[in-house]
């Protein structure tokens, strides 16, 4: 089979701009989304900053609290936790997307197979919140 | 409402133009007219050179996908007084050669929907005395939202893995696959493996999923890649843990 290029006249092709993220919605919630694990992996160094501070004794770990209160390290802890947030839901909604559960002769709705997730996250937050602030 | 809008639409002759270019119309703004109606109204009373393709007009045949104000529409299924008091901008699909005007080539599209083997394929075929493949409605039900692609490449020109990396197959080709996959007269999916796991095929998708939110049909392409990036990793773990039991 000759390929169109023998038969056809000259085609004009387009190229992508580098930022056609920018022009639709979503295109952008995807960067977003994609972006959003750079600021998991800064909660990530930040808990185990956070350890090694409390391995370390409690003056440092009173330093590290410091460190904490810096309105910078406040700001970016406020953004990266939206963008945690965002992460955590994006990802529990591909969950039932990817996943095709076949029950009684039809298929799982989404509801059922995201919400399992949503209500673990939660608990799992709760307890967590438990353990830290029961003072 | 006003009595007419403005269409932008996309002009490009292959022999005279160095690089496509927009040409306004104003058209009739009827409650009933779709973006096609309008086109073919440019091409009646306006100006007959303008070339685009359409065949259906009823959401059935795919050959009429543009860019309507920057989304990849079905302009047969796309109301005009939704982009009221306009103007409403018209281009070819996104990702593909321009041909002319609003036609785009989709050669590419329809090399890897071949590459993905969208066709039942059986081991051993039975004698025909031995009567049909019988299918139960729940074995039809666990395919039948991918078996309503009909090809119109609005996922393509959604999809913006496609339009960054020509090589990587793409939405309906892999969807397509998964059709047939998941059929149950089909014995083809360890052929369809072996090339859609690869990565350039179901691996390049990054799951931006507006190819799921384009679709005209609801086919979720995205659902169908993601489904078989799970089973890609499920065969690759059993063929991890048990190498002797092979394909």
């Amino acid at each position: 089979m000759p390929g169109s290029a023998q038969v056809l006249p000259k085609m004009y092709r387009t190229r992508m701009s580098t930022y056609w993220w920018l022009g639709r919605w979503p295109y952008l919630k995807f960067i977003l989304r994609e972006l959003s694990s750079v600021f998991v992996a800064w909660f990530v160094i930040m808990t185990l900053l956070q350890i090694d501070a409390l391995r370390r004794g409690p003056a440092d770990y009173m330093e590290f609290q410091e460190w904490l209160r810096n309105p910078v390290v406040i700001a970016l802890n406020i953004i990266s936790f939206f963008f945690v947030i965002f992460h955590a839901v994006t990802w529990f909604n591909l969950a039932p997307k990817a996943m095709a559960i076949r029950a009684g002769g039809k298929r799982v709705p989404a509801v059922l197979i995201a919400g399992p997730n949503y209500i673990a996250w939660v608990a799992i937050s709760a307890a967590v919140a438990w353990l830290l602030l029961r003072g | 409402m006003a009595d007419t809008i403005t269409l932008e639409v996309t002009r490009y002759h292959p022999g005279r133009d160095k690089e496509p270019g927009l040409q306004t119309y104003g058209v009739p703004l009827r409650k009933e007219w779709v973006i096609l109606d309008a086109l073919n109204y440019v091409k009646d009373r306006l100006d007959g050179s303008l070339t685009f393709r359409w065949s259906c007009r009823m959401g059935v045949c795919g050959s009429c996908g543009m860019m309507v104000n920057g989304e990849p529409k079905l302009t047969c299924a796309t109301f005009l007084s939704d982009y009221a008091p306009g103007p409403v901008r018209v281009e070819p699909m996104k990702n593909f050669p321009i041909l002319r005007d609003l036609v785009v080539d989709p050669s590419d599209f329809l090399v890897k929907l071949t590459k993905s083997k969208p066709w039942l394929i059986r081991k051993e075929e039975r004698p025909l005395a031995e009567g049909e493949y019988l299918q139960t409605p729940e074995q039809l039900d666990t395919y039948k939202q991918f078996s309503m692609c009909i090809n119109c490449m609005l996922c393509y020109a959604a999809c913006p893995v496609y339009g960054l990396d020509p090589l990587f197959s793409g939405p309906a080709a892999i969807a397509l696959a998964q059709r047939y996959n998941m059929d149950s007269r089909d014995q083809g999916a360890d052929e369809r493996m072996d090339i859609l796991s690869q990565h350039d095929g179901i691996w390049g998708c990054t799951f931006v999923g507006d190819c799921t939110e384009v679709c005209p049909k609801n086919v979720d392409p995205a659902g169908a890649i993601q489904q078989y990036k799970l089973t890609a990793t499920r065969e690759w773990v059993k063929s991890f843990l048990m190498p002797w039991q092979g394909k």
